[in-house]
């Protein structure tokens, strides 16, 4: 795809995303507008995927697993707008009754989910039980998850991480989002990481960086390389620098845009940095 | 009182790994992880007759439950392996949105529940296993009381399309029950028609409500002893007749006397048929050292305190 077709698509995903925390009044922006050009390059450019019928087992299929799963609204628009489900049903967003709950379940059926997540730390696990089906069932198609920074403290990714490496599972690209934010302020303050891709190196995986998340061409060109490297032996991990709340300037760089909805005059400030490109919902 | 007779003794989890060897030649789909525990839960024979499918993650039970969620997706069948106390309060809530919310179809299978796990103590022997797993929405809960029971519980839940939690033991008991048998899940076998009192037992129980069921006769009463191997989703139907016909009940476990068979059985009778009920297990109480037999007469897990809770059972009734 064009990259400006792309582009176009972030920016509409954006106004998803604005919107629909803005119509719950709750859900979580900061973390969804900071990965919106990784989610929209992953379903448009990057994986082979078929939204219709969506099969669980997805054999053939490159699979995606959100283990952030509070950034729900980025995923969300970006299923709607790739033919998962109609995107009416951004509406209905963490509504009563509605497949789009607060956090992603397989529960409601919501085409695209394949596994809850919203506890934090057990979707590298789950995309590595996915990865190992793969290779039993022959299937050379790839496994890719996104984790938050601040999730990195819960111990079972690194149970995962040791577990990757040892087990050489290859077939699956791991992607950290450092925003540096979480809930009770930078991951700097709350509980410091150290070096993260070190540590990865140091746990056996290959590690990418992108530098700036907020730019699709380095997206996709590193999530591409990542590819070419899968199959050589080592689980691969990408460092993603991103900017929490990208894309509307007063929830850009705080934690403070975490979990909070805008009202109606910072709904109206935003939708005007964000233009609609490909029709709202 | 019916007469059963001890085939041979042996202890529930071989009967597990029989059942996954069984499994490993006959259903491809099926495949076994386990956390450093592989003797003791009997995988050897499947992990090295199937290296490919069997999964080692090492001392790791919280990734374990993870990656048995994720093998789901592609059609696999996975059984965890791993202590009874490991495979549900250490990974309570992997269970609980990976497999459980998520509905996969996962069977966590565990070994050395209750005390007689024996001298390792208390930090190992879970009572609560039972009560956790029930809780969860969808998840099926099955403690057989034998070898062969366990065995062919083990080859049933494999067909079974969904979360299962499949609890045995370590040590050796009365294999009792037909190598033949077909395990039905959610079916309650009576072991003995009888008219006086229900006794309602699971597990190693099961062996000892037969025993007391013999005492109980030489005094002339009349037990019905029923094995309720499937705690979860539970034979209502069953446990109500058999009440019905009988007037009181008794309950046999080894697990906590909350969340366990009891308040099963209990919830069922009270809103269903309200009629006097003992509870034989542990009375919120931790485990500790010793052998296993010490241990159940210690915490009161024997035939005696069954026939004890009949009596009681039966002077309610009054």
């Amino acid at each position: 795809m064009e990259t400006e077709n792309l582009k176009n698509i972030c920016t509409q995903t954006r106004r998803d995303i604005v919107r629909m925390v803005h119509g719950a009044q709750s859900g979580h922006p900061g973390g969804s507008l900071g990965c919106v050009e990784f989610m929209v390059a992953l379903y448009n450019q990057i994986m082979y995927h078929q939204p219709k019928p969506f099969d669980m087992n997805g054999i053939g299929q490159d699979l995606f697993f959100l283990s952030n799963g509070h950034i729900s609204p980025v995923w969300y628009s970006v299923l709607a707008r790739s033919g998962y489900f109609d995107v009416a049903e951004l509406a209905t967003f963490r509504f009563i009754n509605t497949r789009l709950q607060g956090h992603p379940t397989t529960h409601e059926h919501l085409p695209g989910v394949r596994v809850a997540s919203g506890s934090l730390g057990q979707g590298l696990s789950v995309a590595l039980g996915a990865a190992q089906s793969k290779k039993l069932n022959g299937d050379d198609k790839l496994v890719y998850v996104l984790m938050g920074d601040g999730e990195l403290g819960e111990g079972q990714v690194w149970e995962a991480a040791i577990y990757a490496a040892a087990k050489k599972v290859d077939n699956i690209i791991a992607t950290v989002d450092l925003n540096g934010q979480q809930i009770d302020g930078a991951t700097d303050e709350v509980l410091p990481l150290g070096n993260i891709a070190l540590k990865f190196e140091a746990f056996g995986w290959q590690v990418l960086t992108i530098k700036n998340g907020g730019d699709i061409a380095e997206v996709i060109q590193v999530l591409e390389k990542a590819k070419l490297q899968c199959n050589q032996g080592k689980p691969i991990a990408i460092m993603m620098h991103t900017v929490m709340g990208n894309g509307v300037d007063f929830m850009m760089h705080s934690h403070k845009w975490h979990g909070i909805a805008p009202n109606d005059a910072q709904l109206e400030q935003a939708l005007q940095q964000l233009p609609e490109t490909i029709g709202d919902y | 009182m019916q007469t059963y007779t001890i085939l041979d003794k042996k202890d529930t989890r071989s009967g597990f790994g029989a059942g996954l060897t069984y499994l490993g030649k006959t259903n491809k789909n099926v495949v076994a992880l386990c956390a450093d525990l592989t003797g003791s839960l009997k995988m050897d024979a499947f992990a090295k007759a199937h290296p490919d499918r069997f999964f080692q993650v090492g001392i790791a039970e919280a990734n374990m439950m993870g990656i048995a969620a994720g093998l789901t997706i592609g059609g696999k069948i996975p059984f965890t392996g791993t202590f009874a106390n490991f495979s549900t309060g250490r990974v309570y809530d992997q269970i609980r949105q990976s497999i459980a919310y998520s509905g996969k179809n996962v069977k966590i299978c565990a070994s050395h529940a209750g005390l007689t796990l024996g001298e390792d103590g208390a930090t190992h022997q879970i009572l609560e296993d039972v009560g956790m797993m029930r809780m969860l929405p969808g998840m099926v809960v099955i403690n057989p009381c034998d070898y062969n029971q366990t065995m062919a519980a083990t080859i049933a839940i494999a067909q079974h399309q969904g979360p299962v939690y499949l609890r045995f033991g370590r040590p050796v008991v009365p294999n009792f029950t037909s190598p033949d048998q077909i395990f039905e899940i959610g079916k309650a076998v009576t072991l003995n028609t009888g008219a006086d009192v229900s006794i309602f037992a699971t597990g190693h129980l099961v062996w000892k409500a037969i025993e007391a069921g013999h005492i109980l006769a030489q005094q002339g009463i009349d037990a019905e002893i029923i094995n309720i191997h499937t705690i979860k989703p539970l034979d209502v139907n069953t446990v109500i007749q058999s009440v019905k016909k009988t007037g009181c009940a008794v309950t046999a476990e080894e697990h906590q006397l909350n969340g366990g068979l009891g308040d099963a059985i209990a919830q069922t009778l009270v809103c269903n048929l309200p009629r006097p009920i003992e509870m034989v297990g542990v009375n919120d109480s931790f485990g500790e050292s010793g052998k296993p037999e010490e241990l159940l007469e210690k915490y009161g897990l024997h035939a005696q305190a069954i026939v004890n809770a009949a009596l009681k059972s039966i002077k309610r009734k009054m």
